[in-house]
């Protein structure tokens, strides 16, 4: 299997990338190329330009700005397993880049590829809802920056425009009282999830202050189960209440059927995931 | 589209190709280097026949085009005997490590490159370092075995 024809661009800069991507028609952005290139084999997608970023060290790298992460959007995931900023700062990514796909994979396959593809199967896009992360953007119109809420809009449609690139994701410290939990359940290495939920929940006392509960592969986009944070903030968390707010989890649920499983499976799995997420978050903030 | 020149440095050895911008490097690899040890499977980035090293780890050449080799480092399973083989060379024949060999290159590519990354790995790390090379015969005990094995001989050499 082979792509068919189109031509191909190493831009030197972003400026350039940008330049490329908007003098170009039906132009497309190669990021680790492990979404778009089997896409284009089987001939879904046939970009006449690929502008090719593997080469601009610009778009890599992990720093802090004060207690915000950034992360470069070409950063691989296994860059992202090998970082101990990201280890300190946000263990959660490295929990999730290890459950992406398998090691060769890894090596390719970059964050900022994952959360702008937008694929409700992809692992990020649900965990940065739940983060509550930001995305700095550029196009020809200079640099902006948007939340990842709001940012997933549909199959394969994001907030990304046409003619822009993301360059970097900023993420925002889970507070010290504070705590995460993320589960995923697969049929095997390799595969998207069958349902996907990450937690991340602020404590004041026993009384849960904060919480953004992110769904993957479960809807039309990575949500928001916000019926449930709705239900669960303000409140001391018990079973009780968790299995409340995994009901409304599946009444947000709105998944297709597929060879991983049909609505129900898929449904009451975003649930279970859900349950076990906010009970490893409330063990994470309580320790 | 016209076919353009890279230049990449293969098992040490600079060499220069013409391709076409949509040629997957297996394929260049393969038809246009005759190098055919480089197997391809499924094509579609599971299966890991086609593990090479680009610059330094382990990528699926059915899932990199050719044009993105352009001055790096690549190095396939005809680069890796020295004169002797190498040590996950003949562990795989101690240890029984294939059956019908079609995955071998795969596994034997990634298993060297997996041994550089963590020289030590328990089975565990072994299991997870290689879940991106799959084996129709299922023989995985004994794969696991071989990279165990030369995971030791190396460490003695070393």
């Amino acid at each position: 299997m082979i792509p068919s024809g189109f031509e191909y661009h190493r831009p030197s800069s972003v400026q350039d990338a940008i330049r490329l991507l908007n003098e170009n028609e039906d132009a497309k952005i190669l990021a680790g190329g492990h979404s778009l290139l089997p896409m284009m084999k089987l001939r879904f997608a046939e970009p006449a330009h690929l502008i090719d970023l593997n080469g601009l060290a610009e778009l890599k790298g992990i720093r802090l700005d004060g207690d915000t992460l950034c992360i470069g959007a070409m950063t691989t995931e296994n860059e992202l397993i090998d970082s101990d900023l990201v280890k300190q700062h946000c263990p959660l990514l490295v929990d999730v880049a290890k459950l992406v796909a398998d090691p060769q994979v890894r090596n390719r396959g970059t964050v900022g590829g994952d959360v702008a593809h937008g694929d409700p199967g992809n692992d990020h896009p649900a965990v940065m809802l739940a983060l509550d992360a930001e995305f700095v953007i550029q196009g020809p119109d200079g640099e902006r920056r948007q939340a990842a809420n709001g940012f997933f809009l549909g199959t394969y449609w994001t907030g990304l425009e046409e003619g822009e690139v993301m360059t970097e994701i900023r993420i925002p410290p889970i507070p010290a009282n504070g705590g995460y939990g993320y589960n995923k359940l697969k049929r095997k290495t390799g595969d998207y999830a069958t349902a996907g939920s990450t937690v991340v929940l602020e404590l004041d006392g026993a009384s849960c202050k904060e919480i953004r509960i992110g769904l993957t592969n479960v809807a039309p986009m990575a949500i928001r189960a916000e019926a449930a944070e709705d239900l669960l903030r303000g409140q001391n968390i018990d079973e009780a209440l968790i299995e409340q707010a995994a009901e409304l989890v599946m009444q947000a649920c709105d998944p297709a059927e597929d060879l991983r499983g049909d609505i129900q499976y898929k449904t009451h799995m975003a649930a279970e995931m859900t349950r076990r997420s906010i009970r490893d978050a409330l063990a994470r903030a309580g320790s | 589209m016209a076919k353009q020149h890279i230049s990449f440095s293969l098992n040490g050895e600079q060499i220069d190709a013409l391709v076409e911008p949509r040629e997957l490097l297996v394929h260049t690899l393969r038809e246009t280097l005759n190098l055919t040890g480089t197997h391809i499977g499924c094509e579609t980035s599971h299966c890991g026949v086609c593990t090479v090293d680009l610059n330094g780890v382990s990528v699926k050449s059915c899932t990199v085009l050719a044009m993105q080799a352009h001055e790096g480092e690549v190095t396939t399973v005809e680069g890796l005997a020295n004169g002797e083989l190498h040590a996950v060379q003949q562990a795989f024949i101690e240890e029984h490590g294939l059956q019908c060999g079609f995955c071998t290159p795969g596994m034997l590519m990634r298993a060297q490159r997996l041994l550089q990354e963590n020289p030590d790995p328990s089975e565990e790390e072994i299991r997870w370092g290689m879940a991106g090379n799959l084996c129709r015969c299922t023989g995985y005990q004994n794969i696991i075995k071989a990279v165990q094995s030369a995971a030791k001989k190396l460490q003695q050499e070393a």
